[in-house]
């Protein structure tokens, strides 16, 4: 009787922390004044899918969620000091900054809300990674920078904080849907030996547990993501590295075509949402 | 100098006499243990910031030493009571000689 009752009072215990995983109601203001659209209706295209589109923000710790929402606390904000920098840095056989063309950094609010972005004159969709590449390479004469890595990854969280509360306006018709839909078919494809589509985990089980973390809907609007984990920023692409790695499948390489599809229709389920990045996350 | 080091202090502008004070403090440095290997085997010297400390109006507010075990980046948040209008000022010392200042003034 007694083992019965012990075993009873631990189901009692236990029973509220299993729905303890899911969005929290709390509000996101950066710096006292900065709000952020954390939860959005669904875009049009994910009808019958998702009803409400939620920042990964609201599936974290209200330890890390405080460090998201004060710039000196968020050590992302160290990599975008970084960027500043490298911004009004002369480079290349051309002898240009970033600051020769565009101006001051602030002058690109909005752009990071709308990448991936079809690019008429090359005829390719581009993720803004691809876009810098191809200024450095072809307006400052400069080397390329290497996707995801350091130089490239600061920069795009540059262009992340300048563009916060603004909110993501991905394209996904015209020109672009052919990939859109490559990328889409990419989510609901099963890969690896444990057989896991995103929507898996993703769609089907956000705010269930995965061991001992909570499920998001992994929306990108908050990269470049800093990670307590690893204590730098991370790119998407390296975070959907990641994940695929985790269903234990050869993965794609960031930079891929198969990552930007997957980028441009993973951006455009969380159209409507602010964009937050650099977000600090686990 | 190691590279990429940016000191920065956040205090309020302005506090009431005897007021306590929340300052935040973090420089950005990448606190080399001195433990690791390069990819050749070859020991990584060792560089930190050894010492940090805090003065207002030239009376110590904290000091503290620093030790390899500490991460990338460190970050202080203390508190301190504010007696009179003046200047924090903070330091860093660099395991390579280096000091780092960085000063607020705050308004009674």
């Amino acid at each position: 009787m007694k083992f019965k009752a012990l075993t009873a009072a631990v189901a009692l215990f236990a029973a509220p922390m299993a729905f303890a995983g899911g969005a929290d109601d709390d509000n996101l203001v950066i710096n006292g004044d900065l709000e952020i659209t954390t939860k959005a209706a669904a875009p049009q295209h994910l009808d019958g899918v998702l009803d409400e589109v939620i920042s990964g923000w609201h599936f974290r710790s209200d330890e890390t969620q405080a460090l998201e929402m004060d710039d000196f606390d968020n050590p992302g904000m160290i990599f975008v000091d970084q960027a500043v920098d490298q911004w009004n840095t002369a480079e290349g056989s051309e002898g240009k900054s970033c600051a020769d063309c565009h101006g001051a950094p602030e002058d690109m609010a909005g752009v990071k809300a709308v990448y991936p972005k079809w690019n008429e004159a090359a005829g390719e969709v581009r993720t803004l990674q691809m876009q810098m590449n191809d200024c450095r390479t072809n307006r400052m004469g400069a080397d390329a920078w290497k996707y995801d890595a350091g130089d490239a990854i600061n920069m795009v969280a540059l262009m992340s904080s300048v563009s916060r509360g603004m909110p993501v306006n991905v394209a996904t018709d015209g020109p672009a849907a052919e990939l859109w839909q490559k990328g889409k078919d990419l989510y609901y494809t099963r890969t690896g030996q444990l057989e896991l589509s995103c929507a898996n985990c993703h769609e089907d089980n956000y705010g269930n547990y995965i061991r001992a973390d909570h499920l998001s809907q992994g929306q990108i609007n908050g990269f470049p993501a800093y990670r307590l984990k690893n204590a730098k920023l991370n790119g998407v692409h390296s975070r959907f590295k990641g994940c695929v790695r985790d269903t234990r499948a050869e993965t794609y390489s960031p930079g891929s075509e198969e990552f930007i599809a997957l980028e441009l229709y993973v951006a455009s389920r969380g159209n409507g949402l602010s964009v937050e990045g650099p977000s600090v996350r686990n | 100098m190691a590279s990429g080091v940016k000191p920065r202090v956040k205090v309020p502008k302005k506090a009431a006499a005897g007021d306590v004070i929340t300052i935040k403090s973090l420089i950005s440095h990448k606190m080399e243990s001195g433990q690791r290997k390069d990819g050749s085997g070859n020991l990584i010297p060792r560089s930190i910031i050894n010492r940090f400390t805090c003065d207002f109006n030239g009376q110590n507010v904290i000091d503290v030493t620093l030790e390899p075990a500490i991460s990338t980046n460190p970050y202080f948040e203390f508190e301190a009571q504010v007696p009179e209008a003046g200047e924090f000022k903070f330091t860093w010392y660099d395991d390579d000689g280096d000091v780092y200042e960085e000063t607020k003034s705050i308004a009674v």
